[in-house]
């Protein structure tokens, strides 16, 4: 088990390296225009050019830069680990933004994956256990409009309606936690629910086709034969043997939520990681997207080695190879 | 509590059908036969020919939503097939528990060999978790798990096939069940565990008085261990009586096929005689007796006129037309061939 756990931990690391890699010569290599003369102010001097390039350590080799990005990165720099650099535009270091940004989208996700969750695995089980019945019918074309209903539109309707119409608290924008959980909540609960209506679409429908492949083995038979309740030949044998691929899907779903909640984050006036990482992009704020990029980069290796991990939990075949 | 030797298990005209798209599926029809407590009944045929069906109509794991089921499944005066779900799953598992095919795939893969069985115990027992995983060890010792209580800690995948259908006959064994329906218990085992197996079957009918129903489409296995023999083809039976009868004086000619194709010590493999042809399709059988179409000895009436389930004089009961000296003739000839003379 050890050995399992340290053997996925090297490769989470080769992992973040490589990325890493990728991502700097996509960014450093291919640049849209002299990030210098954006600090330069209108009719610069070559001579301010070149200190500006100086100052941000352009006037390196490709190389040399990348060595010291990595080296910060792992090493952390004077603003932190890890060591993410100074923002071209903002007058901010890249650490500093991400983590005033990085609570409302992990808010954001977690809240949204709870209901997710429970509420995506509840109906696919119903929709299971009742397959072919109006229930199953009414969940599955619930699941479809969850699926197919684009963010941009749910957010301004939920908005429309609850916000506008029916006059309710639930505000756009963002208040931490330390303004009270009431606060805190009420500008979070749309955005929770939207994002999680498309979750919850998928999770019922990949809990409906996993429980009902699993129904059909030979074991749920010698569960039934030792006479055992319906509910417990569902939910213990069941759902049990039909949760591996849910725990796939979660782990990068939130990985992959970490960077990519931008239309939430948009629709709802979050600023979050996803709406850093775009007004960084459209600014040519390259340390920023960056920045972004390796979070999310991080987020989804981490989150595979606990999806690793998590197998090992769930399936005792896994543990033994 | 039943008197040693007396019915169990009664079956009458027990039918059962699948509506699907393409038709109606004859899955089974018109089974009688009764069980007796320490008898094994063995059910022979192909493939497709009803055996499993029918086990899983009387334990009641088929579904009623998608199967109709007619005719009775008495077990000690009640009609099983009039039970609600929850009154028959107090009955399975208890008093009728059932072992499968496949080990490899019957038992759950997440869960550790003797917690599932002490899931069976708790199904039916209000004990502590404790005394059920006590009981669990102490029956998987029974069938033949060495060092059980270390080995009930294990997991499926660690278990080879032979001990994982020992651990689902203790699993089966739990509650000192009155019948033991085996479907095909030996089929996916190695050869030199088979023998076992079915060994270990014969033990624990006698050692906890039970009746046992068997079903296997290997005739070896049959004549070894049963009391009493149906042979069923398409969904109905073809011959039915005891074990000496059925194989001192076979008397239907699928039952000849059966014999004819099966390998014997003393016989050259190239005097295998095959059935020629396939089961036919159940959702279209064919008109009067099912297996005519297949049959070297058909005649007249055989392709027109089902042959009813009847005992010729000094006989046991089969379904043919062909007369009775005819058929004790033929019969008497397959039964020197492979088992010699007997007494």
């Amino acid at each position: 088990m050890a050995l399992y756990i340290a053997r996925r931990l090297i490769w989470t690391l080769v992992v973040v390296l490589a990325v890493l890699g990728l991502t700097f010569v996509v960014f450093y290599l291919l640049p849209a225009g002299d990030p210098a003369l954006r600090f330069a102010g209108r009719s610069p001097t070559p001579e301010t050019l070149a200190e500006i390039r100086h100052r941000l350590g352009l006037d390196h080799p490709w190389w040399y830069q990348f060595g010291r990005y990595s080296w910060h990165f792992f090493a952390g720099d004077q603003y932190g680990w890890p060591g993410l650099g100074y923002s071209y535009s903002g007058g901010f270091s890249v650490m500093s933004q991400i983590t005033t940004r990085a609570p409302r989208t992990l808010f954001l996700i977690m809240g949204a994956a709870i209901i997710w969750l429970t509420l995506g695995v509840t109906i696919g089980v119903i929709s299971a256990v009742k397959r072919r019945s109006w229930i199953d019918r009414a969940a599955m074309g619930f699941a479809l409009f969850g699926l197919s209903a684009p963010v941009f539109w749910l957010g301004l309707m939920a908005l429309f309606i609850f916000w506008r119409e029916l006059g309710l608290p639930f505000d756009t924008g963002y208040e931490p936690l330390s303004a009270g959980v009431w606060n805190w909540s009420r500008h979070l609960i749309l955005p929770w629910c939207v994002l999680a209506l498309l979750y919850a679409g998928i999770y019922a429908r990949v809990t409906r086709n996993s429980l009902l492949e699993t129904l059909g083995e030979d074991y749920i038979r010698t569960a039934r034969a030792k006479g055992l309740s319906e509910r417990s030949v569902i939910l213990k044998h069941g759902l049990r043997a039909s949760l591996t691929p849910i725990v796939t899907m979660f782990g990068l779903d939130i990985a992959l939520l970490v960077g990519g909640a931008v239309i939430t984050e948009s629709v709802f006036n979050l600023q979050g990681l996803g709406w850093l990482a775009i007004d960084s992009a459209l600014g040519q704020d390259l340390p920023v997207v960056l920045g972004v990029t390796m979070l999310t980069a991080v987020a989804v290796a981490v989150m595979n080695l606990i999806v690793d991990i998590a197998y090992a939990f769930l399936d005792p075949r896994v543990r033994t190879q | 509590m039943t008197a040693p030797g007396s019915t169990l298990l009664e079956v009458e005209e027990l039918t059962v059908r699948f509506p699907t798209a393409d038709g109606v599926v004859q899955a089974v029809t018109n089974v009688s036969f009764s069980l007796r407590r320490g008898e094994t009944l063995g059910i022979v045929g192909e493939s497709g020919s009803g055996k499993s069906v029918t086990n899983l109509a009387i334990i009641g794991l088929l579904n009623r939503k998608r199967a109709e089921i007619t005719g009775k499944v008495v077990f000690e005066g009640t009609d099983l097939l009039a039970l609600k779900p929850d009154e028959l799953s107090a009955v399975r598992g208890r008093d009728i528990a059932m072992i499968f095919q496949d080990p490899f795939a019957s038992l759950h893969p997440m869960y550790r060999v003797g917690d599932q069985i002490a899931e069976a115990v708790l199904a039916h027992e209000k004990t502590s978790k404790g005394k059920a995983q006590q009981r669990a060890v102490e029956l998987l010792g029974r069938v033949g798990i060495p060092n059980a209580a270390q080995r009930a800690k294990d997991y499926p995948h660690q278990f080879s096939g032979g001990m994982r259908q020992r651990a689902m006959i203790a699993m089966a064994l739990v509650h000192n069940p009155d019948v033991l329906i085996a479907d095909e218990p030996t089929t996916a085992l190695d050869v030199t565990v088979q023998a076992q197996i079915l060994e270990l079957i014969q033990t624990v009918k006698a050692e906890f008085d039970i009746g046992v129903i068997l079903v296997t489409h290997d005739l070896g296995v049959v004549e070894e261990t049963a009391d009493s023999v149906m042979v069923m083809y398409a969904g109905s039976v073809m011959e039915y009586g005891s074990a000496a009868e059925v194989f001192g004086l076979p008397q239907h000619p699928y039952s000849w096929g059966l014999l004819d194709s099966m390998p014997s010590i003393d016989r050259r493999l190239e005097t295998l005689m095959p059935i020629e042809g396939s089961p036919p399709s159940l959702i279209s059988p064919p008109p009067g007796c099912p297996f005519h179409p297949r049959c070297r000895y058909r005649f007249e009436p055989c392709s027109s006129v089902r042959p009813p389930l009847e005992a010729p004089p000094g006989g046991h009961l089969d379904a043919c037309h062909l007369p009775s000296e005819r058929k004790q003739a033929l019969g008497r000839s397959r039964s020197v061939e492979h088992f010699g003379a007997r007494a």
